[in-house]
């Protein structure tokens, strides 16, 4: 009989019943809840008199829709100006208090992003299932966890049975071999994966990210390839447990206590596919090859290297691609042949998700130190991912660093990655983001994103425009406005 | 859930590929803590020709008229035909209420993203998929024939045509079941399994009780 994959054993360990036509109830062990997808779960409970199966499996915190200015932060849930904002995040209070769930609070140090706050606060383990009401969940399985996201109806199902129902996946493998160029980071990778699968070329398959590339990063790295293996089609994403893992869970508020510490690390040694293992589908990549990407279109597949142009639409080998293509170049505003670096920015996006952890900031202000943001950028902003990114980022002086340059600094949530808040581009603006989705309106009616790094989000803001991160900062830094590069 | 068994339904195109949950609702509509009234706010940015807010009365908004649901033609239509992977992007189920408040019941596509499948079902929605060029097929038909309609047999799993063909559909036991009968799965999990979950729970437990907190929280 051939080995298991990593996803064959955590489904195999968490697998309650399976009906005939292969419908299976799977057990949840981590429940993360935020205010957009959980209020009519909530509700569904109360309509059918229901209480959660398992309080202590359930962490929530608002992160969608909360202002990420100090002035509207500072006074709680009171001071969010938007109405409709204001009352669903006081319904998740309301809702999170009445059932006795734990909340990190809109001004709570721990409250951040869900997919940020889960493996910070130790959250996530190695070895669970973890859900959320967010596709972005495929996050937490860069710990060796099946974490997926679901519909409400699932968060209201998981709430009352701690299970799901659920069907098995297939298995791929994307293998990422050889040692990455300077300054190409895990967020290149993974648009390169999907500018080569395609948005649907993972459906139907929990992806295994694998390969001395993947095992070289850090857990920072993987969340950032995890996080987007939803833009492939993947629910879920997976990195094998090694030690990066394991120290990085260690020590964490939720980590298992020191008297069970030794007992879970012997069980998440295991936490790795067998050497014979068999994949339905392999797909290799050469990690030296991959060059700072770009996303030029309205799909996370409209990506191209930093050096290349605009695709021609007449090149397309399908009608549906090149209408697809045709408009995707009509709402940017762009045209076939155009070079990537000449796409002139108006706004900056370093957050999200996807990138706005600890190393996204870092690696964004050692780019920005010593420059200005160019004068043709209206906005420039830094989103922390958490509460703790912040207070860790200000205490190594980042902030200073990104203030210095022009950059706003602001408080922690998803913020202009799907601008349910003020943050928010106008029509026509392009915008370098780190976030995960360059959706026709996604970051505000009419905006054009571009997706990239946050080492090439920090050189666009320099620039004015799309440019090589690797040739920038071989450049000497100016001490005045950059000018010219 | 309302069920589905078998509904003739008018038949709208929308032709184009990688349609995402964004834009099938965006996400200013998202802050609503219902789960009724999307409908009015389906496909907003091409729907309309300003930009949409909550609450917003949209009888008095600008509308698109080259966007195919404007067009009188498919005016009630029930079936929607789509392309390759329709609904990728995020789980938001309101996508699926605001189809289904819109008056949609069936969606058909060559494929569909993993979570809004799910979500679909969870909501009266039938989805079927077929393969590309049974669907080219179909957008030509539409095209062609003003009140093409199409009658979608759940229980035998088939689609028949105007013209008398017959097009077989797949889908699985479960869901067909729980579609059929319109059933709360909630209520069918608690009342099949809650025996079999709290057998596992104990399992697992003794198994990895660092997966359990059992209110014992350090503070960071």
């Amino acid at each position: 009989m051939a080995g298991q994959t990593l996803y064959d054993k955590l489904w195999a360990s968490h697998l309650v019943s399976s009906r005939d036509d292969g419908t299976s109830l799977i057990y949840i062990d981590r429940h993360l809840l935020h205010e957009v997808t959980s209020p009519q779960a909530f509700e569904g409970l109360r309509l059918a008199d229901r209480r959660p199966w398992r309080i202590d499996a359930n962490i929530a915190t608002a992160d969608h829709n909360v202002p990420t200015s100090l002035k509207e932060r500072s006074a709680g849930i009171a001071g969010i100006e938007d109405n409709v904002s204001r009352i669903q995040v006081q319904t998740l209070d309301d809702n999170t208090t009445s059932f006795g769930i734990e909340t990190f609070g809109i001004n709570d140090v721990r409250q951040g992003i869900v997919h940020i706050i889960g493996p910070e606060q130790g959250a996530t383990l190695p070895g669970m299932t973890v859900v959320c009401g967010d596709s972005h969940t495929a996050t937490h399985g860069a710990f060796g966890a099946l974490a997926h996201g679901i519909g409400t109806s699932e968060v209201e199902h998981v709430l009352a049975t701690q299970c799901l129902i659920q069907r098995k996946m297939k298995n791929m493998q994307v293998r990422v071999e050889g040692q990455l160029g300077p300054h190409v980071t895990a967020k290149d990778i993974v648009l390169a994966i999907i500018g080569r699968i395609g948005t649907a070329g993972g459906t139907g398959y929990a992806i295994e990210f694998a390969g001395s590339a993947i095992r070289d990063l850090s857990m920072e790295g993987r969340m950032t390839i995890c996080n987007m293996a939803i833009e492939a089609g993947a629910r879920v994403g997976l990195v094998a447990v090694d030690q990066t893992t394991i120290d990085y869970v260690k020590g964490r508020p939720f980590a298992p206590t020191p008297e069970q510490w030794d007992a879970a690390v012997e069980n998440w040694r295991s936490l790795v596919s067998d050497d014979d293992a068999v994949f339905d589908k392999v797909v290799t990549l050469d990690a030296a090859a991959i060059e700072p990407q770009v996303s030029w279109g309205t799909s996370p597949e409209m990506v191209v290297g930093i050096h290349d142009s605009v695709p021609d639409p007449a090149q397309a080998t399908d009608d549906t691609t090149r209408r697809g293509i045709t408009r995707a170049l009509e709402y940017m505003g762009l045209h076939a042949g155009q070079k990537m670096t000449d796409i002139q920015l108006d706004r900056v996006f370093i957050g999200s998700c996807t990138n706005a952890r600890i190393e996204d900031l870092r690696a964004a202000a050692a780019v920005v130190e010593g420059r200005q943001v160019a004068g043709s950028i209206k906005q420039a902003m830094v989103v922390p991912g958490s509460g703790l990114v912040k207070r860790q980022a200000e205490q190594e002086g980042l902030d200073q660093v990104f203030r210095d340059a022009g950059f706003e600094w602001r408080e922690a949530g998803c913020s202009m990655c799907l601008a349910m808040n003020a943050d928010k581009l106008g029509a026509g603006e392009h915008c370098a983001s780190t976030s995960n989705r360059n959706f026709e309106g996604r970051q505000g009616y009419g905006g054009r994103t571009h997706l990239v790094s946050p080492a090439m989000a920090a050189a666009a803001a320099i620039a004015g425009h799309f440019v090589d991160v690797r040739e920038f900062v071989g450049t000497p830094a100016p001490t005045r406005r950059a000018v010219g590069l | 859930m309302k069920s589905f068994v078998r509904q003739k339904g008018l038949v709208a195109p929308l032709d184009r590929a990688n349609v995402d949950t964004d834009l099938i609702i965006p996400k200013q509509f998202l802050k609503s803590i219902k789960r009724t009234g999307f409908g009015p706010n389906l496909f907003d940015e091409l729907r309309y020709l300003d930009e949409g807010y909550p609450g917003q009365d949209c009888a008095n908004r600008p509308i698109n008229p080259e966007f195919v649901l404007n067009q009188p033609r498919y005016e009630g239509a029930s079936v929607l035909l789509a392309r390759k992977n329709f609904g990728c992007g995020s789980s938001r189920e309101h996508a699926p209420w605001a189809l289904e408040d819109f008056g949609f019941r069936v969606i058909i596509a060559p494929s569909f993203a993993d979570i809004f499948f799910n979500n679909a079902f969870k909501n009266g929605l039938l989805l079927i998929q077929l393969d590309e060029a049974t669907v080219d097929q179909l957008f030509d038909a539409v095209d062609k024939t003003p009140g093409y309609r199409l009658d979608v047999d759940l229980v035998n799993q088939q689609i028949l045509t105007p013209e008398g063909e017959s097009i077989a559909f797949e889908v699985d036991a479960f869901r067909k079941y729980c579609l059929e009968n319109g059933l709360d799965d909630i209520g069918l999990t608690l009342t099949d399994n809650s025996e079999a979950i709290r057998e596992f729970e104990t399992r697992h437990r003794a198994a990895q009780p660092w997966l359990f907190r059992d209110g014992a929280v350090r503070q960071a």
